[in-house]
């Protein structure tokens, strides 16, 4: 088996060698180790040594010559053996014919390009070098599970100038991903036509971000911590409007202020507090404290968020004064002019939303209270009376309590209280 | 024009500004009596004697460490490393000294030094010796780097480099030392630092490539335009500061981009590139940045394994296909 000696690489740099000096004849018997040749590079002169033992066939190159890197410089072997393929190939690599040599390097280069074509398998960023041979998605599947349209942004772009709905474009790139040239070669009449309903494209309405004023701040604070930190559980009942519509028609009459069914519900509620004092409460962390006065917050509604004035002593205040009253502090709430001490020192709030058609809602708890009243809209509903299906009045009122103070039996005492009194006007006279 | 190999542009380069400022000296090893390691310095310790060029013994951390102190005291060391793969020993002095003096002593002094040598692999020398730093040392605040692929830009940038007055590397290449250019022979030849280059003009695809790399996508640019596809390549020349306006321009009228970078994946100058540009540039894309890079694998001793791991011009197609969307 005969073997090439090639000029081998004496020093990074170098890229031919210039054979110094022969110490070798063609016939001569040489073993793996011994010095055969001087070779100088671009550094230095170096020698080269045999790694195999064998008899000298050829000697291709005569001293002074310069060789290529990997050029074949001899042919070792066994005596008498046929060399001439090796004779052929070493007239290619060193340079024979010029137009072998073009071939030979195509050669060589679809040969790299075949060895390459296998790194895929142990490179580890794929993404990147990976080759993209066989990985051909025959899918012309536009969109992914979650129905979102695949395409580059610059075809989102191009199809937004010229008012194109991606909807209409197939996609030609890799898991039909919408690219540059479908929005080139899209044409209107070639848009997608299948039985599914045509979703035209709308163009984006801006998003606006509105800076946080301070009293966003303090509701966002104090409602997460009220909702979050204290147990709430919720009590609804239905209370039969019928009376306190026609008190409230007669009262209207001779009232100098229009007295509204939330003043009867403010009215109702705080005399029912004064007689269940501990939903009149505060948790206090280490005491619960029973309030000596009844002062009931009225929930209002302003353009920015939320105020909660109070009525002092309501429990003790006519319909007309709590009517009168809290319309005063509606309108300084609304135009902001609430004092700060018109807003502090309630014991329980009512959060009404009836003028707003809400059935039935519930509220988070104000704190330092107990309690809130979330009062719904009067609906005309068929009632049982007597047997009877008729026409009735009611108002849903879900009282917001905290589990802390107040136990489940104890709010459904003080909402029995609040229907007598709101069931029976008159009561409230007592 | 003059053409030039890639050493001699450097050794003009270092001769020029030598001749033009007694401040700037050579130090490394080999660099005066053996005229260099790759005859870069030939022929300057007969023009400029012992003082100017200086024989250092094998000790990169000390004699980096000179050079670094030098040049605090007012003079313009270049510092010849036998490759950037033993200059990790001088880490220190470059990272910590060179590139921070100026800052931490509130720019009462400055380092004005070049760091040079080859960077990168040079074929079959082992994972200790094939490692390029060049991203590595961008990511420092302070220091330039740059790392040209051609004698032209070799020189001006070299010269650039040594008027500088912060500490500069300048990487080369020990397989580029050979490599002829014609090299412009207008007096006092000047490249600024931070300036790139289009080297080929192409509608296509946008293959940017620097140093060795660059030679590499020339390439695979001309086996490219035989199948039609023009590639325009931009050789940013410098890595630090980079010349990212030039390489957005270039993808704002092709659509696509093909980073080629001889270090590994994780947080080199591909990656850098790919961010600003979807960044910068992200309605004008048509398909992902791609890079071309490293495995993120040491480098191999055997030739099959090495050729395997060093990009070539058939990745570089392989990727240009894939962002054209060409079957």
């Amino acid at each position: 088996m005969a073997i090439k000696i090639e000029m081998p690489k004496l020093s990074d740099t170098m890229e031919e060698g210039v054979i110094a000096k022969w110490n070798i004849s063609e016939g001569d018997k040489i073993e793996a180790g011994d010095v055969i040749a001087e070779v100088e590079t671009d550094k230095a002169t170096m020698e080269v040594e045999a790694f195999d033992p064998g008899t000298v066939l050829k000697i291709l190159v005569g001293e002074g010559d310069a060789v290529p890197l990997g050029g074949i410089m001899a042919i070792v072997g066994e005596e008498g053996e046929d060399i001439s393929d090796l004779l052929e190939e070493a007239n290619n690599a060193n340079g024979g014919a010029s137009s072998s040599d073009s071939e030979s390097e195509e050669k060589s280069s679809e040969k790299k390009s075949s060895d390459k074509s296998d790194k895929k398998e142990f490179d580890p960023i794929l993404d990147d070098v990976e080759s993209g041979k066989g990985k051909k998605e025959e899918s012309s599947e536009k969109t992914s599970d979650d129905g979102r349209i695949k395409a580059s942004p610059l075809a989102r772009k191009m199809a937004e100038d010229k008012g194109i709905s991606l909807t209409d474009v197939e996609g030609s790139g890799p898991d039909g991903r919408i690219i540059k040239r479908d929005i080139e070669d899209y044409k209107p009449s070639e848009a997608k036509k299948d039985s599914s309903v045509q979703v035209p494209s709308f163009a984006s309405e801006e998003d606006e971000e509105i800076k946080i004023s301070q009293m966003r701040k303090v509701i966002a604070r104090r409602l997460s911590e009220s909702k979050f930190n204290n147990p709430h559980f919720y009590e609804t009942i239905d209370i039969d409007m019928e009376k306190a519509i026609k008190a409230r028609a007669a009262l209207n009459e001779i009232s100098e202020v229009k007295i509204s069914f939330n003043d009867i519900v403010v009215k109702a509620s705080a005399m029912a507090l004064r007689k269940h004092p501990e939903i009149n409460s505060s948790w206090l962390g280490d005491v619960i404290r029973k309030h000596g006065d009844v002062n009931v917050a009225v929930a209002v509604a302003i353009d920015e968020g939320l105020m909660t004035p109070v009525l002092n002593h309501t429990d003790k205040k006519t319909l007309q004064q709590i009517s009168a009253e809290t319309r005063e502090l509606a309108g300084l709430a609304r135009d902001r002019k609430l004092q700060p001490e018109q807003m502090e020192g309630s014991t329980f709030t009512i959060s009404n939303l009836g003028m707003f058609g809400i059935e039935e809602f519930t509220a988070i708890i104000n704190p330092p209270n107990a309690c809130i009243l979330a009062v719904g809209a009067i609906r005309d509903v068929p009632v049982v009376k007597g047997g009877e299906v008729v026409p009735g009045k009611r108002m849903k009122v879900t009282l917001s309590s905290d589990h802390r103070i107040v136990d489940g039996a104890k709010a459904a005492q003080f909402l029995n209280t609040l229907r007598t009194m709101i069931e029976n006007p008159l009561a409230m006279m007592l | 024009m003059a053409e030039l190999q890639f050493r001699e542009a450097i050794r003009d380069a270092m001769d020029e500004e030598m001749a033009r400022d007694e401040r700037v000296f050579l130090m490394g090893e080999e660099v005066a009596e053996y005229n260099g390691a790759y005859k870069v310095s030939e022929g300057l310790l007969d023009k400029y004697g012992f003082k100017r060029v200086i024989d250092t013994p094998i000790s990169e951390l000390g004699f980096a460490g000179i050079g670094v102190g030098a040049a605090m005291n007012g003079l313009r060391p270049i510092v010849e490393f036998m490759t950037f793969n033993f200059a990790v020993l001088a880490a220190d002095q470059i990272i910590n000294h060179a590139s921070k003096a100026r800052y931490m002593l509130g720019g009462q002094l400055n380092t004005p030094i070049v760091f040079r040598g080859p960077n990168a692999s040079a074929g079959q020398l082992g994972a200790t010796h094939s490692v390029a730093y060049d991203s590595m040392y961008a990511q420092f605040p302070g220091l330039s780097v740059i790392y040209p692929s051609e004698p032209d830009d070799a020189k001006g940038l070299l010269k650039s480099a040594i008027r500088n007055d912060d500490a500069v590397l300048f990487m080369e290449s020990e397989q580029m030392y050979g490599l002829k250019g014609e090299v412009s022979d207008e007096e006092d030849y000047i490249i600024p630092i931070g300036k790139g280059k289009i080297k080929r003009e192409g509608d296509d695809v946008t293959i940017v490539a620097t140093g060795k790399m660059y030679h590499i996508a020339k390439q695979a640019a001309t086996q490219l335009a035989k199948d039609g596809v023009e590639a325009e390549i931009i050789d940013p020349r410098t890595i630090k500061p980079l010349d990212i306006e030039l390489i957005v321009e270039s993808v704002k009228k092709t659509n696509r981009c093909i980073v080629v970078d001889e270090s590994h994946p994780f947080g080199g100058l591909a990656s850098e590139v790919g961010f600003l540009i979807q960044r910068e540039a992200f309605d004008y894309l048509d398909a992902p940045v791609r890079r071309v890079t490293l495995p993120d694998v040491n480098a191999p001793f055997s030739k099959p394994l090495f050729d395997l791991w060093l990009p070539d011009a058939k990745e570089i197609i392989d990727a240009v296909n894939a962002v054209t969307y060409r079957k």
